[in-house]
């Protein structure tokens, strides 16, 4: 198929960015959406121009790396990932917008490259269960519900992409906030820094500039592990509650 | 030859000596290889006595001694939360964007523990035996043994991180058996374990740095050692989002930067997994140990066009209840698979090895596959390769895996339950339902078993650079069993290295240097002058376009099956790539920004220099064992042939400076608690 491409080219942090249009020949259904652009690379490298830089490395949906705004949407029309996203989505003709994620806390690079070094700093405070190496006790010590179990692995499975943030008009990251509150949360072994956790995460969340939840739940439909809207409602009940103790 | 001996003096076989030289002309033999941390004594009380034999750093020390690890996967996260927590400086390197995105994350199968949890017989001793075996006796038995050992720790800690691992009704955890081993000792998240496993020493790391020990540098690339004074003293760097060249200086070197199967340019790997750390060590000095081992998984989705930029892995529990198969005939391999009459049909592993038939091991699996295409009764789209000679061929490289029969037998429902997850992934990505046609596997490069030498103590020949996890070499042998790689890593990580690591560290803080320093002075200019040189070259090809060709002469002869013709025409064909990369090389954009070329450009000419060392390692290697299989070392059935006369020894390869040959040193494999034995699958 043949494709026309408004791609956002963006020198660097500082640069004032621009959409540039590309025309784009060939394309194989079968090639993943990040494959299309490889293919546009080295034909731009192959007529002198500057390849798009953008961001990817497992290429099998877990690693979290990459992340496009495609056509307005936050990885593409489909629930995956980018790198899972393949050319059958499109058809001959189609033109495509893509965009890096939308979201101040999360600054430009270059091209489509962003900068999300804000979950590292959310998760630095308290997004863990201190257990220092060779403190913990045998596996089988505290045995833990089954249902709260598959509940923390289910919420566990978010990959730190960022598409719930990109997604949110708000530019909240409360799905991802409210993703490991519940993980570190339903286990026995999260309880102990429960309360305090959840009040300096929430801290950071603030401060790095993300905003406030309004429950318009863009953040849910853009997953693409599915994380459930719920997550922002355990979210808010344990900041109440530890608010409420004084923390 | 004797049995297994528990004082661990009595060896249970001899030296060998080899009589072929395949490679003459290749390399330079150097001087035998002793691994002087290698202890002693009974094997289950080695790494104990071990342990309190090594110093301890006084912890009021440990603030000023400074310690730099690269990589932050299972192997190089966990060691930098565990160093940290030990009150160490850490400074922790990633080239991602984020210490979380480290390839450890793509593991899906599980955690092997000798926990015996199901009371099913396991023990330290069976694991340790088990991975001795799989790894086709070309392990060392002391630091295998130690992995049994340290194995339920990992799974006790993980726990305590809050790693959702599976569980049972009663609350408590849930094991599966994997990979053909007959005890249930495999701890599993879902298909999601190196996800939970790697999550969790993420987080862990994450507090280190909100503590204070550790300083995390994410879109770093190490581009350089520095060796000063005898000692890796430190690391040059990219800073990939400026281009800024930097030094950074320590008392100690950790390199967990992962495996290198991305010299085949497509494999299970991430995008960015590469082997420049180690291989910049290497050219420091620091020997590559048995490079050419490398697991291929038979399981995986097939190539659909020259734009396949990756491959992705399915679990091969599909071989369970899947039948694999191509047509008999080559006229038939463009129709629909359901149009093929049963007649037509060759259940190729099933007429070939009736007793084991489509669970025959991976490597065999994925040989007979190749064998399949490469006789033109290959299936799906034909995808183009370039031959040697510069041709272009049309081939297809798939084969069959039908789960018609299984769905007619157990019904769609308990298939659907057994496998979704993977039957959903493989829709994804190919746009077929597999469910009504039948899947196409080929298979694909998964995990290098070779790595950087390193002695007991996980430290390379270079005084003062340890390595870790996949990069090093020393605990699979010739073939690593599934569900020992996340093991391995957090063994490394969590365990090994901390208490190896005071030993060295006891001696210091080392003497001060500083940027000005020849040394450091002089790994700075060689990282900016290859910067200048990538970019100045301006010719024709880009560097990915170098890759796959690199990828293609690998896969073709040093892929699932070598051959001392097609491994010497190989070497030429590397020769003359890397030729041609430093004159036709075009790299576009400057070296002050972030620059996806420049980086590619440094990766591939490290990949394209191990390459051949590969080649010369498995043309030396003339036995087939574990994931190597030599085409000249083979069975009257075709099966793997290993000569422990001639090659029980893991060879450890020096530098031997630019377009020389390398040196050959030998480390002889020496087993006192298990005896060889050869395997067979008939």
């Amino acid at each position: 198929m043949n494709l026309t491409l408004n791609i956002w080219r963006q020198a660097n942090a500082t640069a004032a960015g621009a959409m540039h249009r590309y025309e784009l020949a060939g394309v194989s259904e079968d090639m993943s959406f990040l494959e299309m652009l490889d293919v546009l690379n080295e034909q731009l490298n192959a007529n002198g121009e500057e390849p798009v830089a953008f961001d990817s490395d497992c290429r099998e949906g877990i690693c979290g790396m990459c992340g496009l705004m495609i056509n307005g949407q936050a990885h593409g029309p489909e629930v995956t990932t980018t790198c899972q996203l393949h050319m059958r989505s499109f058809k001959d003709g189609d033109e495509i917008t893509v965009e890096p994620w939308r979201a101040d806390p999360f600054p430009v690079v270059k091209d489509l490259v962003v900068d999300r070094s804000a979950f590292d700093r959310m998760i630095q405070n308290g997004g863990f269960i201190s257990a220092n190496t060779g403190s913990a006790p045998d596996a089988h010590a505290a045995p833990v519900e089954k249902k709260l179990a598959d509940l923390a692995f289910d919420v566990a499975t978010c990959i730190g992409c960022g598409a719930c943030v990109a997604a949110c008009p708000n530019g909240s990251a409360s799905l991802f906030l409210g993703a490991k509150i519940t993980h570190l949360g339903s286990l026995p072994q999260g309880q102990p820094e429960r309360d305090t956790r959840v009040v300096s995460m929430v801290g950071q969340h603030d401060a790095e500039g993300f905003g406030g939840c309004t429950n318009i739940g863009e953040c849910a439909a853009a997953c693409p592990k599915e994380i459930p809207l719920d997550v922002i409602s355990r979210l808010n009940k344990d900041l109440r509650t530890a608010m409420a103790k004084g923390y | 030859m004797g049995t297994p001996d528990p004082s661990g003096t009595i060896p249970t076989n001899q030296p060998s000596v080899q009589k072929s030289d395949d490679a003459a002309g290749f390399y330079t033999l150097g001087a035998p290889l002793i691994d002087e941390k290698a202890p002693t004594g009974p094997i289950n009380t080695r790494w104990q006595r071990r342990k309190f034999e090594n110093r301890l750093v006084n912890p009021a020390n440990r603030r000023k001694l400074d310690i730099i690890i690269v990589g932050t996967g299972l192997a190089g996260g966990a060691a930098a939360a565990t160093l940290g927590e030990a009150g160490y400086n850490v400074k922790s390197f990633c080239y991602q964007d984020s210490p979380r995105r480290a390839h450890s994350i793509a593991a899906q199968g599980g955690i092997n523990a000798a926990k015996n949890y199901k009371e099913d017989g396991d023990s330290v001793e069976r694991l340790f035996y088990d991975t001795v075996k799989g790894g086709d006796y070309r392990s060392r038995e002391s630091n295998v043994y130690r992995l049994a050992e340290v194995s339920a720790n990992i799974i006790d800690q993980c726990v305590a991180q809050g790693v959702p691992f599976a569980r049972e009704y009663g609350g408590l955890l849930d094991n599966r058996s994997f990979g053909g081993v007959q005890v249930s000792r495999t701890f599993y998240a879902r298909g999601q374990t190196g996800q939970q496993l790697l999550i969790g020493a993420y987080q862990a790391m994450e507090r280190q740095v909100a503590a204070g020990t550790v300083t995390q540098y994410t879109r770093h690339e190490m581009l350089e050692v520095i060796v000063a004074d005898g000692r890796a003293r430190g690391i040059v760097t990219r800073d990939m989002v400026t281009g800024a060249v930097e030094t950074h200086l320590a008392d100690v070197v950790v390199i967990a930067s992962g495996g290198y199967g991305n010299v085949f340019f497509l494999s299970t790997n991430a995008m960015g997994s590469n082997v420049t750390a180690a291989w910049r060590a290497h050219r420091k000095g620091a020997y590559m140990a048995n490079p050419c081992y490398t697991q291929i998984h038979p399981t995986c989705i097939p190539v659909t066009g020259d734009h396949q930029s990756k491959l992705t892995l399915m679990s091969e529990s599909l071989r369970n209840d899947g039948r694999i198969w191509v047509p008999k005939n080559a006229e038939d391999c463009a129709k629909d698979p359901r149009d093929i009459p049963e007649e037509d049909r060759d259940y190729y592993l099933e007429r070939i090895y009736p007793s084991f038939g489509n669970l025959v091991p991976r490597d065999i699996a994925s040989r007979q596959a190749k064998n399949m295409c490469d006789e033109g009764r290959g299936v799906g789209p034909a995808v183009k390769e370039i031959q040697p000679d510069g041709t272009e061929q049309m081939v297809r490289r798939g084969v069959y895996l039908d789960f018609a029969d299984a769905i007619a037998r157990m019904g769609q429902k308990a298939v659907e339950t057994k496998y979704g997850n993977l039957f959903d992934m493989y829709a994804r990505i190919t746009g077929e339902n597999p469910y009504e046609t039948p899947m196409r596997i080929y298979p694909a490069v998964h995990y290098v078993m070779g790595g950087l030498w390193v002695d007991y103590h996980l430290q390379t020949n270079i005084t003062g650079l340890f390595c870790s996890g996949e990069a090093n070499f020393s605990d699979h042998g010739a073939n690593r069993l599934g569900a020992s790689a996340l093991m391995q890593g957090l063994a490394d990580g969590y365990f090994v290295l901390p208490n190896t690591i005071r030993e060295y560290l006891a001696d210091g803080p080392f003497e001060k240097i500083d940027e000005s320093h020849p040394a450091v002075v002089e790994a700075k200019a060689e990282v900016e002058e290859r910067i200048a040189k990538f970019l100045s070259i301006q010719g024709e090809r880009s560097a990915d376009s170098f890759h796959k060709q690199l990828g293609q002469i690998m896969w073709e002869y040093c892929g699932m099956e070598r051959t001392e013709e097609g491994l010497k025409t190989a070497i030429g064909l590397i020769r003359d790539l890397k030729k041609e990369f430093w004159t036709n090389l075009k790299v576009l954009g400057t070296a002050d920004s972030l620059n996806q070329s420049l980086e590619k450009a440094g990766r591939t000419i490290d990949f394209i220099e191990l390459g051949e060392l590969m080649c010369i390692d498995a043309l030396n290697r003339r036995e087939s064992c574990g994931g190597h299989f030599r085409g000249e070392s083979q069975t009257e059935d075709g099966e793997a042939l290993r000569h422990d006369d001639e090659f029980a020894y893991v060879a450890a390869w020096e530098f031997g400076g630019e377009d020389a040959n390398p040196i050959l040193h030998k480390e002889d494999l020496i087993y006192t608690a298990i005896e060889m034995k050869q395997r067979s699958y008939k």
